[in-house]
């Protein structure tokens, strides 16, 4: 056993191990270091634990049988699990972070005395106060990534569910959870903590279901914070350094994230969240302009002639990628192009994808170096002085109308600038709207070739026909 | 009067909201999502609790209400640890620089 002050000091070593992890993610070449960082980290506060609490009874054989069991079923997921569902494996884990949250806070609850909070029913106020926030934001961040999994994994439509007063019922249960926490510190009484949680989960739910498949970055980062949140309440209630430290980095950077992505899509943090966006399907009245207006369709041939004879080619992966998994077929026909001395970069969005980086990784697990890949500010002014723009998969964020149709939702959002190269390939299984809903006037363009494909189809036939 | 100790965790927790402001901040959008994996993986460190809570009491009350709840979030937890780890660098192996391309 050792002393508490011993390891309180631990536990702040393996705080900053915690940030060293994370600051090593400013360079793909110092990143793996920092991950290592981070275990050690988790090592020396997991370690310290056992020291402190010095209870080596037979308890410890359960709660190394826990460990392992826990560990067999991440290592396995970790190991299995495909690039292209990072998203819905990232949201799985968000909830499991929050169901662990309100469990610690159930237990410390039941049997303060273990937690030094003081006896049942006479616990100290302020960590009750802290414990049912802890518990309260943990079960938000439980059921909200579950639906958000949900959501992701397709089991779920990603179309956003509304109804009429769903703002002021979350505003309701809101007010009723400060309520119960009041009461809670008053009374002590269990059945309180108890209908606390359930309420919590309650509003989880209700809180991301209106939210459409467009808005999951945001969700996702928005739930990532909730999570460091959830992990910081618990800290204070355990007084425990280590877990302060984590729950604050975590909590700002998923609330950076969100921030970010928000910003990429142009729309209010608050926006998102009320939700809804995504619903609006295309009016009849643009349905009627799609009859009209022609739109040139070509075949993997064409499209090979055209990137054969340009000079330089920018790739703009879109989620269409990672659903048909083209990325190594995109891979395959790039080596090709660059064997013919053709130029070939990739532009991607921030919000491409289901989550933040998405596209990154993908284009990373099909070997494609990263000093090949630009981000949108980075590579914008490229498009301009380039021949050939293969967009695969991605359509809003290449929708001019976000420039220059001041009625259209996404007007304002950042986009790439597709439709200045001199020509535009346009991968896509039809012509149906993105996830906005909006349509998108590229495909009318005189420069735009569409090709009608799955994605990795497409991409192997035009790799085909590049001999 | 003295301080309360409250006092102090506060202070450590909002400074580390800004250590983790700056530090996120310096993140490279391509490693976005490795970000997202490690925090997951590091929040985790709430298995601390898990692990108290399930050490607590005597050898003959191993399977209290409150003991219980400490195991199943050990399992969760290490769940999170484990696979936030080992998928953050199953990742990070894949970003490769033009120089190494092997293949």
């Amino acid at each position: 056993m050792i002393s508490s002050n011993l390891s309180a000091i631990f536990y702040l070593i393996s705080g900053i191990l915690f940030i060293l992890a994370l600051r090593g993610l400013s360079s793909p070449d110092t990143s793996r270091q920092g991950n290592y960082f981070g275990i050690l980290g988790m090592i020396i506060a997991i370690t310290v634990t056992f020291l402190s609490v010095g209870n080596f009874s037979t308890t410890i054989i359960y709660v190394f049988l826990s460990l392992v069991i826990g560990g067999a079923i991440g290592a396995f997921i970790a190991f299995k699990i495909p690039m292209t569902a990072m998203p819905e494996l990232v949201a799985g884990f968000h909830s499991l972070v929050g169901l662990a949250a309100v469990f610690v806070a159930i237990a410390a609850f039941l049997n303060p005395e273990a937690f030094n909070l003081g006896s049942p029913g006479n616990i100290k106020f302020a960590s009750l106060v802290e414990m049912s926030i802890g518990a309260a934001v943990g079960a938000i961040t439980f059921s909200g990534s579950i639906i958000a999994f949900l959501k992701l994994r397709g089991i779920m439509s990603g179309s956003p569910i509304t109804f009429i007063g769903q703002h002021y019922i979350n505003l309701i249960l809101g007010i009723t959870i400060f309520v119960l926490i009041f009461y809670l510190c008053k009374l002590q009484f269990e059945s309180l903590y108890w209908t606390l949680i359930a309420i919590s989960f309650l509003i989880g739910i209700l809180l991301i279901i209106p939210i459409g498949g467009a808005d999951m970055p945001v969700v996702i980062s928005m739930l990532n914070s909730y999570s460091g949140w959830a992990a910081a309440g618990i800290g204070f209630t355990l007084e425990n350094t280590a877990l302060i430290i984590t729950g604050a980095l975590v909590g700002s950077s998923g609330a950076i994230l969100s921030y970010i992505m928000c910003k990429a899509m142009n729309r209010s943090f608050i926006s998102v969240i009320l939700g809804g966006f995504g619903e609006e399907n295309s009016s009849s009245d643009t349905k009627n302009k799609k009859d009209q207006k022609p739109v040139k369709s070509g075949n993997a041939e064409d499209a090979a002639f055209l990137m054969k004879n340009a000079s330089s080619v920018i790739i703009v992966p879109g989620y269409g990628m990672a659903v048909a998994q083209a990325q190594h077929a995109l891979r395959e026909m790039v080596d090709k192009l660059k064997k013919n001395d053709i130029k070939v970069t990739y532009a991607i969005h921030p919000v491409a994808g289901r989550m933040p980086g998405h596209m990154n990784v993908l284009l990373a697990e099909a070997n494609v170096p990263y000093d090949e890949v630009f981000e949108l500010e980075d590579i914008n002014n490229d498009f301009a002085n380039t021949d050939v723009a293969f967009v695969i998969g991605a359509n809003d964020v290449t929708n001019p109308a976000a420039k220059n149709d001041s009625e259209s939702p996404i007007f304002g959002m950042p986009v790439l600038d597709v439709e200045k190269c001199k020509s535009v390939l346009f991968v896509k299984r039809s012509l149906s709207p993105g996830y906005a809903g909006i349509d998108n006037e590229l495909f009318y363009k005189d420069n735009t070739l569409m090709l009608f494909a799955d994605a990795k189809k497409m991409t192997e036939d035009i790799v085909k026909n590049l001999d | 009067m003295e301080i309360d100790p409250f006092i102090f965790r506060f202070s450590i927790f909002i400074l580390s909201i800004f250590i983790g402001y700056y530090v996120v901040w310096s993140v490279t959008p391509s490693l976005h999502t490795p970000l997202m994996s490690v925090t997951n993986a590091i929040s985790s460190v709430i298995i601390v609790g898990a692990i108290i809570a399930a050490l607590a009491g005597s050898s003959n009350n191993i399977f209290d209400t409150s003991n219980i709840f400490g195991f199943l979030a050990i399992i969760l937890a290490a769940v999170n640890i484990f696979g936030g780890f080992l998928v953050t660098q199953r990742m990070l192996q894949m970003y490769k620089k033009k120089k190494n391309k092997i293949k």
